[in-house]
């Protein structure tokens, strides 16, 4: 059989139920195989596009997401999406065409060195050298993209190699002698991090990511309720622990909650489980939760004490030592009243310093307002899929995440364009679920060209541009780090969405007035296929509260 | 945003304070990959990410075919050398990492040295040579080729010796270095 014939094979094996991707010269012969593989494949309008709804349909469903494209352009264009599963662990595997093997180092049409340019933003790559190697290759990919700590996996496949007639056995068996994460925690470590959490008195329970990448919500749920642990998670983490529970914080770092970046500056211990101690969390490092101790959990061995020394370090799979570590914390039956003082500085806290905007006295309608009217309208149920700015922020801010997966954005490498498409994956992962995209009036037009995909193929995805004519985040900081001086940040409201979403063949709405915001909303979502929503707010609105670049926690402002 | 995100100047000195420590301790670093194409670049490429500066380096085959050593030595710097390791050890194609102590290996690089040698000299030479155990390997009318192998300095301390003569030429290859007594590398 073709060795790309072998190739659907695998994708097949593997559980693949769609690829998102874009034909050209190099992947000829993959796309012939497509012709009849049976498996579904989504024509996007942009590979960048194909690679972040890969992410989205992975983010959403757990499963390993797939991606396309041709070799050259085709595969640079799919550096930034491989860029951004690098920085959030998404499990991704990227396959491209590569020119023929003769005309490798030519600077053949359409060559570029596709495994050197991607090098240092994969978890791994291969380039195919001989056709036989392919089976054992994209098996090894999902093998390598899925476990540990997810990644994106590239596959380089030169043209003629895919042409070969090869030889094909079903064999899904991987052995990689370099590779073997460690996913049991070390007992005594646990054993240690329970009593450290017994003996405190002010501890935080910090998550990220990692919990939702580890399906563990529900064990970190059951650990932080074996006693009354107070809990907030990363911006990545959102939805690893339900908003609704009494022990909840709020969102941590820059534009967390107070009563979450308070709490961790005065914790005595704090137990990361899956987070990476990001600047975006610590802000000044030298200040960073100066009275605590750290239980570290982590299935990369590389982010203990990468920037913080961890006391005790925890190395594996979080759904594994979870449990664990709970029941060792029962059994020591610790004093819960011991934590009744830490719990009354934090109530404190909360009740000084909730989450707060001055709403419009009009009309107008306040970027706050929008997300509190989507998750009203939407009962709290919707996938949000963000893209990256102001309204990333007011949406991890406002809207409650109760369960994991429910939120996604592109957190690490902060790619503008990322919601579209992504949202495009997720609702392809999930078809029977509401999935809203959140956007700005910057970020949508960084991937606008997936409308047509949507449209192609009634993806029916509502997204929400939070229009107010700037790159938003960018103007906050010029307003308060370089003296207002607003240096290329205004859109000038360009160009017209609901003329654009018309052009698209998607519904096209424009929403300018609060009081009717909720029940306008509603309809948007009622309305078959895919929906681009104007909404027109607050042009100069700053999202607070924030810790400025190079301070502590305990000095955030606004 | 960029950190931090104050406009104030930032000056030269402050910024070359900030990328130029290092600890000066070295650290041999033999490396076990699978032998496959793409390995060294993908070392090599992670030091430099992480801001190592690499030594001397030196690749070559193992007792198994399907597997190469890396041997390579680097200053630690700023940062621990463990991030780096522990980065290493991420590569799917490295299998193992050893740090080395230096008083618990073996180690040996290989120097050549192109000497001007005519008269007098030459004879001075041979007798350099034969202390530092070294062969010469080429002998012309106006210059002889020594090899020497040995420690770090030992060949620093024949070229500081031979340079007078007139030191045409020196080449030198990385390190490799093997733990002493039974147990493996």
């Amino acid at each position: 059989m073709r060795a790309v014939d072998a190739v659907m094979e695998c994708l097949k094996a593997e559980g693949v139920d769609v690829v998102f991707g874009l034909p050209g010269g190099a992947n000829l012969p993959t796309y012939d195989a497509f012709y009849d593989a049976g498996i579904r494949h989504v024509l996007v309008r942009h590979e960048a596009g194909g690679g972040h709804a890969a992410e989205g349909y992975a983010k959403a469903t757990g499963r390993v997401g797939v991606a396309f494209a041709t070799s050259g352009p085709g595969a640079t264009n799919l550096v930034t999406p491989i860029t951004d599963a690098m920085m959030d662990s998404v499990p991704v595997v990227f396959v491209t065409g590569q020119v023929r093997t003769e005309l490798l180092g030519t600077d053949g049409f359409q060559e570029a060195d596709t495994i050197g340019i991607t090098m240092p933003v994969v978890k791994h790559s291969y380039l195919i050298q001989h056709p036989l190697e392919l089976p054992r290759v994209i098996h090894e990919a999902f093998h390598i993209a899925r476990t540990g700590r997810p990644g994106p996996v590239l596959i380089d496949i030169p043209q003629d190699l895919s042409r070969a007639d090869i030889p094909y056995e079903p064999c899904t068996e991987v052995t990689l002698p370099g590779y073997q994460p460690t996913i049991e925690g070390n007992h005594k470590q646990i054993r240690q991090a329970a009593k450290a959490l017994a003996a405190s008195r002010r501890p935080v329970i910090y998550a990220g990511g990692g919990v939702i990448n580890a399906n563990a919500a529900a064990e970190l749920t059951e650990l932080a309720t074996a006693d009354r642990f107070p809990v907030t998670c990363t911006l990545m983490g959102l939805g690893g622990f339900p908003a609704a529970n009494p022990q909840w914080l709020g969102m941590l770092g820059m534009h967390g909650t107070r009563a979450a970046n308070y709490a961790m500056d005065g914790a005595d211990l704090i137990c990361a489980i899956g987070a990476r101690f990001d600047d975006r969390i610590t802000g000044k490092l030298s200040e960073f939760a100066p009275h605590a101790k750290f239980i570290h959990i982590d299935i990369d061995p590389a982010e203990i004490s990468k920037n913080v020394p961890a006391h005790i370090p925890i190395v594996g799979d979080a759904k594994r030592i979870l449990p664990k570590l709970q029941s060792e914390y029962r059994a020591l039956a610790a004093d819960e009243a011991r934590l009744d003082e830490w719990w009354k500085q934090i109530d404190a806290w909360r009740e000084e310093y909730p989450l707060r905007y001055e709403d419009s006295s009009d009309s107008e309608i306040k970027p706050q307002f929008l997300i509190e009217a989507l998750y009203e309208a939407t009962g709290g149920e919707a996938i949000i899929v963000s893209d990256v700015g102001q309204h990333q922020m007011w949406t991890a801010q406002y809207y409650g995440f109760n369960r994991p997966r429910q939120w996604i954005n592109s957190g690490g490498l902060g790619t503008m364009g990322f919601g579209l498409p992504a949202a495009m994956g997720a609702q392809v992962g999930c078809p029977d679920q509401l999935v809203c995209a959140i956007s700005g009036d910057g970020s949508i037009q960084m991937n606008i060209q997936e409308l047509a995909t949507c449209a192609q193929n009634e993806i029916p995805v509502k997204v929400f541009i939070m229009n107010n004519g700037y790159l938003g985040m960018v103007r906050q900081w010029q307003e308060l780090f370089w003296d207002h001086r607003y240096s290329h940040v205004d859109t000038g409201s360009f160009p017209d969405f609901v003329k654009l979403a018309d052009a698209y063949g998607a519904t096209g709405l424009r929403f300018e007035d609060k009081t009717s915001l909720v029940e306008d909303i509603r309809a948007a979502i009622a309305t078959p296929g895919p929906v681009l929503v104007d909404v027109r707010v607050t042009r100069e609105e700053n999202t607070y509260p924030m810790i400025a670049p190079g301070h502590a926690a305990r000095d955030m402002v606004g | 945003m960029g950190e931090p995100g104050t406009k104030e100047l930032l000056s030269l000195e402050e910024l070359n304070a900030a990328v130029g420590l290092r600890t000066g301790r070295k650290h041999v670093l033999s490396i076990l990959v699978e032998n496959k194409a793409g390995v060294l670049t993908r070392i090599a490429g992670l030091f430099a990410r992480r801001g190592f500066n690499i030594e001397t380096l030196t690749v070559g085959p193992t007792e198994d075919a399907e597997v190469s050593r890396v041997t390579l030595t680097v200053d630690g710097a700023v940062h621990p050398i463990d991030q780096v390791t522990k980065q290493l050890h991420k590569l799917v194609n490295v299998i193992k990492i050893r740090d080395l102590e230096p008083t618990g290996t073996v180690q040996r690089q290989l120097a050549l040295f192109k000497v001007a040698a005519e008269g007098g000299a030459r004879s001075e030479l041979l007798e350099l040579c034969r202390v530092f155990r070294g062969h010469v390997v080429d002998v012309t009318r106006r210059s002889v080729v020594v090899e020497i192998s040995g420690s770090d300095d030992k060949i620093e301390a024949f070229e500081q010796v031979v340079r007078p003569y007139g030191l045409i030429e020196m080449m030198r290859t990385g390190e490799i270095a093997m733990s002493r007594g039974r147990g493996e590398t």
